[in-house]
């Protein structure tokens, strides 16, 4: 049985185009091109990313430093595309949970893939030979 | 109301005790006619018709022979390292002869602070040992408590031994309210619908004629947990002088496949391109493992280990656990050994924005399984999971088959066969080394994070005990299986498996049970713990303490039941209401358990929280130094959700 995105993604974002979007140019622009050839920088903010991916319980399946599980894949810090990203998120596959724009907005998106895109890079480990 | 004569007491033990051959032998000392006279100086008015009377009704309770000690002999036959308990009145005179009559050892009273943590117990340490662990419930309430680790134990095939008390006959019961609410007419009802066999003895004899037929149906492949009823008037009767048999235990030779469709399997498995071996609880013994270990090689076959036992050597070259879907998607031929779910490995399930299975194999597959699953079934728990169609089901017991298995493969692999097989084991050896390379890279994201990443926590503690003799005796799946993917694990005693039934509550006992069962070989137990699971029956902590059962335990300390957190999350998320309140009935903060005060309260060495990860590695090898000095140890580790 399908369960229909409950808004249109490109609805809503067109929408919040219209009505206020101009923080994000970007994000907008890209997103309502549908397919666009290649991502540009996201501007959101890091530390506001980071917030809300704790607040919005990105973590509790991807972990707080986004480094992955086996309930979740590492999202950074070499994160997807943009808008496969807010893809993922807004119209999930597998196991991931949908995301829409009323429980979290293209601002916040924004914000996150920023968060994503700042995490340090992974340490060099010893690890003992096979 | 008069009490039972002696009359009434011969006739309960003759009338039912198969086997008795003695009554003649001695004169049954007369239960209501003491040795020696009673106390004639109470109540001096009586009519001397009234004392006799009264003096009829008289039942004399003293004996040094009570039959309880008969039941003790037959466990004692059995040979029980253990007997985890809960004491409990309706089990009062065999408790009593368990440690003065049986000398407290073979079987010893391990002290549970609860029935549940008691039978988890005996889950862990069957699966460390191989065989039953005595476990005793108090009637009614205490098997009501026992149930849902009863019930694991039920689903994971495990063998576990249980003796419950009952009063049966209502004039025997103490006047008061207690012992009627811990009566019943039918002891076993309570868990009958999930354990193999049980019954009522209602004489000596009978005790042992089904507490061995009881071991039996335990110990013969699929495993299972059994219950006996020991009535509480029963153990009480005095037997002076009565004698009765015990049988001899032989355990059955496990049900081996049928030769002709051992041999289909191994053509269709040595004709076939890809070939993929599935197993899940397949190693009943080491020698389980050693035999997949020979098939696999045999055949140059990747083997996926669902874990429900230590089952293949996690570094072996042909361990593609991590290529899952890949090597599934592949396969021309699957062989399924005692898998679970077979239906689930081969078939996907969406269950977020839509909910429906795919199945993941290539059309035309052909699928051969071997289990025991299907030779003891229940209707009621639905843990026979999906069906799956198959093309060669074999009901047989999957250790015991291998080696005709084996030897159907080697003998119709000719030397063309053989090059196509070597080619394969080639690529997959380097597919195995990539695998541990991209663990290992997994594993280096997050590494200086706190709370401490469960990588970061596998890998610390990896480094204090690979040289050491180790056993893990938990479950690794909710730390994201780490200890698997970076860890070497080569023996049988180094995994335990999971619970059977997801319920929780079930790792630190049977953790412990586990540690218990691997005290004795000087082995290093190690214990990840879920904050979650410790809350159910965190009187383990001072069971392992009192009995000095060395453990580490090293707490996954995510403050939250995380697998619920998830799950209202993606109700939340499906409703469209967003996540903010899914911490309400599944976070466990607000205040942070102290789990290190809480290992201290109860004698058990504690440290901790620890949420820097560089503080990691030297606490634990102080826990390490206390665990090797025979004592357990606990380390709270705030730790990553997964």
């Amino acid at each position: 049985m399908n369960h229909p995105v409950p808004t249109s993604f490109l609805t809503t974002l067109c929408l919040m185009v219209a009505a206020s979007a101009l923080a994000l140019p970007a994000l907008s622009a890209r997103v309502s091109a549908q397919a666009p050839k290649e991502d540009a920088p996201s501007p959101g903010n890091a530390q506001s990313g980071k917030k809300i991916f704790m607040a919005n319980g990105c973590y509790e399946c991807h972990q707080s430093q986004a480094q992955g599980a086996l309930t979740g894949p590492r999202l950074g810090p070499d994160p997807m595309p943009f808008t496969e990203f807010v893809k993922s998120i807004r119209q999930p596959r597998g196991d991931m949970p949908i995301y829409t724009s009323k429980v979290m907005s293209d601002a916040d998106l924004a914000d996150v893939y920023a968060f994503l895109k700042a995490l340090p890079p992974p340490s060099k480990i010893s690890w003992e030979k096979q | 109301m008069p009490k039972k004569s002696l009359v009434d007491r011969r006739a309960f033990l003759k009338s039912a005790a198969v086997g008795a051959t003695a009554l003649a032998a001695e004169p049954l000392r007369a239960v209501g006619q003491p040795s020696e006279p009673l106390p004639q100086a109470a109540a001096p008015q009586m009519s001397q018709q009234v004392e006799a009377a009264q003096q009829a009704h008289v039942e004399l309770m003293t004996t040094e022979r009570p039959a309880a000690d008969f039941m003790v002999d037959v466990l004692k036959s059995l040979g029980f390292e253990y007997l985890c308990a809960n004491c409990g009145a309706t089990f009062r005179a065999l408790h009593e002869s368990i440690i003065n009559y049986g000398g407290n050892h073979s079987p010893e009273f391990v002290s549970c602070m609860h029935e549940e943590a008691a039978v988890a117990m005996a889950h862990g340490y069957s699966k460390i040992e191989g065989k039953p662990l005595l476990v005793m419930v108090h009637g009614t309430v205490g098997l009501q408590h026992a149930a849902m680790a009863i019930y694991n134990a039920y689903c994971d095939r495990v063998p576990v031994f249980i003796v419950t008390g009952n009063r049966a006959d209502a004039e025997t019961r103490r006047i008061g309210t207690v012992e009627w609410y811990h009566s019943v007419q039918d002891g076993g009802l309570l868990v009958r619908d999930f354990i193999k066999w049980d019954d009522s003895p209602g004489s000596c004899g009978h005790f042992a004629e089904s507490a061995v037929r009881a071991y039996k149906i335990a110990m013969t492949p699929p495993f299972g947990p059994v219950l006996l009823v020991a009535d509480s008037e029963l153990q009480e009767t005095p037997i002076d002088g009565l004698h009765f048999e015990i049988p001899k235990l032989t355990l059955p030779a496990p049900p081996q496949g049928d030769s002709g469709a051992i041999s289909e399997a191994a053509q269709l498995l040595v004709m076939a391109e890809n070939p993929v071996i599935v197993t899940d609880r397949l190693a009943r013994t080491a020698q389980g493992m050693m035999r997949l270990i020979e098939l696999a090689e045999a055949l140059q076959a990747p083997v996926i280990d669902l874990r429900g036992r230590m089952n293949f050597p996690t570094r072996h070259a042909l361990n593609q656990t991590d290529r899952r879907r890949s090597v599934i998607a592949g396969a021309d031929v699957i062989l399924g050994l005692e898998v679970a779910d077979f239906f689930g490995v081969l078939n996907s399930m969406a269950d977020r924005l839509e909910r429906k299975s795919r199945s993941v194999i290539q059309p035309g597959t052909k699928l051969i399984q071997i289990t025991v699953g299907d030779l003891f079934l229940k209707s009621n728990y639905q843990d026979f999971q999906r069906f799956q169609e198959v093309d060669v089901d074999i009901a047989a017991d999957a250790e015991a088959s291998l080696p005709s298995l084996i030897e159907a493969v080697k003998r119709l692999s000719n030397a063309d066969r053989q090059r196509v097989f070597q080619e394969r084991g080639a690529r997959l050896a380097q597919a195995q080394q990539r695998s541990l390379e991209r663990s290992r890279s997994d594993a280096a994201f997050g590494w200086d994070a706190s709370p401490i990443t469960t990588a970061r926590l596998a890998y610390e503690l990896w480094e204090q005990i690979k040289g050491e003799d180790w056993s893990l005796v938990s479950d690794d799946h909710y730390i994201s299986s780490w200890p698997r993917r970076l860890w070497t694990f080569d023996k049988y005693y180094q995994y335990i498996g999971g619970s059977g039934a997801a319920g929780i509550g079930y790792g630190a006992p049977a953790a412990l049970g586990a540690a218990l069962a691997n005290r004795k070989h000087g082995r290093l137990s190690v214990n990840i713990q879920s904050d979650g699971d410790l809350m159910f029956s965190p009187g383990i902590l001072w069971t392992a303490a009192h009995h000095k059962i060395p453990m580490l335990s090293v707490m996954h300390n995510n403050r939250a039941y995380h697998q619920e957190v998830m799950h209202i999350q993606q109700m939340a998320n499906r409703h469209n209401r967003g996540i903010t309140r899914v911490g309400i009935g599944t976070k466990i903060d607000n205040p942070n358990i102290d789990f290190a005060t809480l290992a201290k309260s109860m004698g058990v060495y504690g440290e901790g929280p620890i949420s820097n990860p560089r503080e990691l590695a030297p606490a634990l090898r102080r826990a390490i130094a206390v665990v090797k000095g025979g004592e357990p140890a606990l380390l709270d580790v705030v730790s990553e959700p997964r």
